[in-house]
Parts: C-alpha cells; sequence; structure tokens
C-alpha cells in the first residue's frame, strides 16, 4: 500500500531529475513501446504465425498461384487477410483476439470440425471483401495498371465492365483462389 | 550324413544355377521387338525420360474434334479450377444456367442423361467431373505416327 501511494506522490509531485532527463526517459520509453508494438504485429503477421493453428489451410495454398508460380512473386496469408491501412489493420488485430479464444475453444481443433466451418469462416471472409471492394487483391493488382489486350478474352470481357464499372468487386468472381471451396451451393454464380 | 550333406550341396548350386538362367531369360523377353508403344521406343525394363511439360495455350479457339463422340478440348487455362464435392468451377460457366451470360459453350443435353438414358434436373454425377473426358488443349504432336484419318464428314 505504502508503495503504491508512494508512486502516486512521484506521478504527483514535480521531479527532482532534470526536465531533460525527465524527457529523455518519455522520449526513449516511447521508441520502446512503439517498436515493440511493431514488432508485436509483424510478428504476428508472419506465416509461422498463421500455421501455427491454421495449419491445413497454408498447405492448401501451395498448390495455388499466389504461393507457386513462374516468377516467384507470392502472397503470404496476411498479404490479403491483413488490411494495410493502419486504423484497419488495428481493427482487424483486435477482432483476431476473438478468433484466438474460438481456437482455444478447439472449435478448428481437427480436420472435420475445420471442414464443418470453412463455408462459416469463407463466407466472413468474402463479405469482409466485399465491403472494402477487394481492398487486399488492389494492394498488388491495381486496376488502373490493368492492361487489357494483354488479358484473355475472358476476363478482358469482364474486368472491362462489370469491374471497370464498380459493379463488381474482385471477391465476387475469385473466391477460392487461395484456399480450397465450401459447399457453394448456395453461392450466387455458383 | 557327410554324403547326405554333399548332395545337397551339389543340388542346390545346381538350383540355383538354373534360377539365374531363368532370370536372364526373364530380361530376354523386356524386349519390345522394335515395337513403339505410348511409352516410345524403350525397353520394358527403362523407364524413358518424361516428356517435357506442354504449356496450356492462353486463349484460343478450340482445335477442331477428329472424331463425332469426341469430347471437345478445353481451350483456355484451367489451373486451380476446383472440381470437387464442394464446388465445380467449370459449371459456373458451363452450366446452362450461365453459359448465356458468361457468353460459354453450354455442356451437352447428354450430361443430363442417366446411364439409362433418363433425363434429369441437374448434370448427372457420372457427367460431373470434366476433366475425365476433357482435357486443355496443347500443340502436341501425336505420340505415335499414325495413319488415323477423320470419318468424311468431319474432314
Amino acid at each position: 500500500m505504502k508503495f503504491i501511494l508512494n508512486f502516486w506522490r512521484k506521478l504527483t509531485a514535480p521531479s527532482k531529475a532534470a526536465v531533460g532527463t525527465v524527457l529523455a526517459m518519455g522520449f526513449l520509453g516511447g521508441i520502446i513501446f512503439w517498436g515493440a508494438f511493431n514488432m508485436g504485429m509483424e510478428a504476428t503477421n508472419t506465416e509461422e504465425f498463421c500455421s501455427a493453428c491454421h495449419a491445413p489451410i497454408v498447405k492448401e495454398l501451395k498448390e495455388t498461384i499466389h504461393y507457386s508460380n513462374r516468377s516467384g512473386v507470392r502472397a503470404i496469408c496476411s498479404d490479403c487477410h491483413v488490411p494495410h491501412n493502419w486504423t484497419d489493420k488495428i481493427v482487424r488485430k483486435v477482432q483476431a483476439s476473438n478468433e484466438i479464444v474460438a481456437f482455444l475453444m478447439g472449435k478448428i481443433s481437427t480436420q472435420e470440425k475445420f471442414e464443418a466451418r470453412r463455408k462459416h469462416l469463407a463466407v466472413r471472409e468474402w463479405q469482409r471483401m466485399k465491403e472494402n471492394d477487394s481492398q487486399e487483391c488492389r494492394n498488388c493488382h491495381n486496376f488502373e495498371y490493368m492492361d487489357f489486350s494483354e488479358q484473355g478474352p475472358r476476363s478482358r470481357k469482364q474486368h472491362s465492365t462489370a469491374l471497370a464499372s464498380g459493379e463488381k468487386t474482385c471477391v465476387d468472381c475469385h473466391k477460392g483462389i487461395a484456399h480450397q471451396l465450401p459447399d457453394m451451393s448456395d453461392v450466387p454464380g455458383w | 550324413m557327410r554324403k547326405l550333406l554333399a548332395v545337397l550341396l551339389t543340388a542346390g548350386t545346381l538350383f540355383s544355377v538354373s534360377a539365374q538362367s531363368n532370370e536372364t531369360a526373364v530380361i530376354e523377353n523386356v524386349n519390345n521387338g522394335g515395337v513403339a508403344s505410348l511409352r516410345g521406343i524403350t525397353e520394358l525394363d527403362i523407364t524413358r525420360k518424361a516428356d517435357e511439360l506442354k504449356r496450356v495455350i492462353k486463349d484460343r479457339s478450340p482445335i477442331d474434334r477428329d472424331y463425332v463422340y469426341q469430347p471437345p478440348l478445353i481451350p483456355h487455362q484451367t489451373r486451380h479450377y476446383e472440381v470437387s464435392l464442394n464446388a465445380n468451377k467449370c459449371l459456373s460457366c458451363h452450366s446452362w444456367k450461365y453459359a448465356g451470360e458468361m457468353g460459354a459453350t453450354k455442356i451437352s443435353v447428354t450430361h443430363y442423361q442417366s446411364r439409362e438414358g433418363e433425363v434429369l434436373s441437374d448434370v448427372s454425377p457420372r457427367r460431373y467431373f470434366c476433366l475425365q473426358c476433357h482435357v486443355t488443349q496443347a500443340d502436341a504432336s501425336p505420340l505415335i505416327d499414325n495413319d488415323f484419318k477423320r470419318v468424311d464428314s468431319l474432314r
């Protein structure tokens, strides 16, 4: 009790230390806090971190174009599933703490449980991407720089009409591009 | 006792010699006799070097069919098009529901028939796995030179 009181007094009473020292301490503390915070953000964005819980889905990614391709450019989980914009990223990270609870409750602890939940997880992610106009796709695939003459007739037809007018967004057609699909029987367009 | 052992040993040696000669006979039998099969002109006990993978042509009009009931070739890439219990990517364009809108070729009406010719309301399960019959097209020369000719109606 006495310790807390003392500490409180130290916080409220003027310090005996020079203002410069206090400032320097605050400055250093700020750097350390911010650095640690960012490092935590980065650490929870790595593929190793994701696959600790989502191992089967990381395996699925390996046969797709976003993992293995001609030129060796690839996307990791967070490139598509975590917004790059800072505020959106924080919002998503806070939501993810809820998902940790689901994981600890063992909701996807076996392949069977995961398959049963695949639809739920997929629909939620499609919805999220639809709401932000497939922002995570567009971080790399920028519509402004798409050369329709380099695209096949099938892609050109869709991209120059529905995508260009904003009527459709990437995820409306490009579902399951990096994972296996859930039961698609009631999904529009399938 | 010693005599018996000697007899047994001799018999054993003779047996192994005959077994060996059998083996060489088997090896002689793998000679293909100069006949080229789909494996190419290789001896049967030799694994031939695999052909280079054919590049799938990105988008071009379909290569004509060579016989009347040939399943048409797929004139586009199909990488990671899922056809499984959960989803059929091919049908999201080629089904009767979407073919018009997508400008795709409709699957044949035969795909809506059961083995007995009974007409079904949806794609028959036996026709569901598209890539069992339809394959992506590539510029590939015939594996074996042959004098196959199209029937008159397709020539």
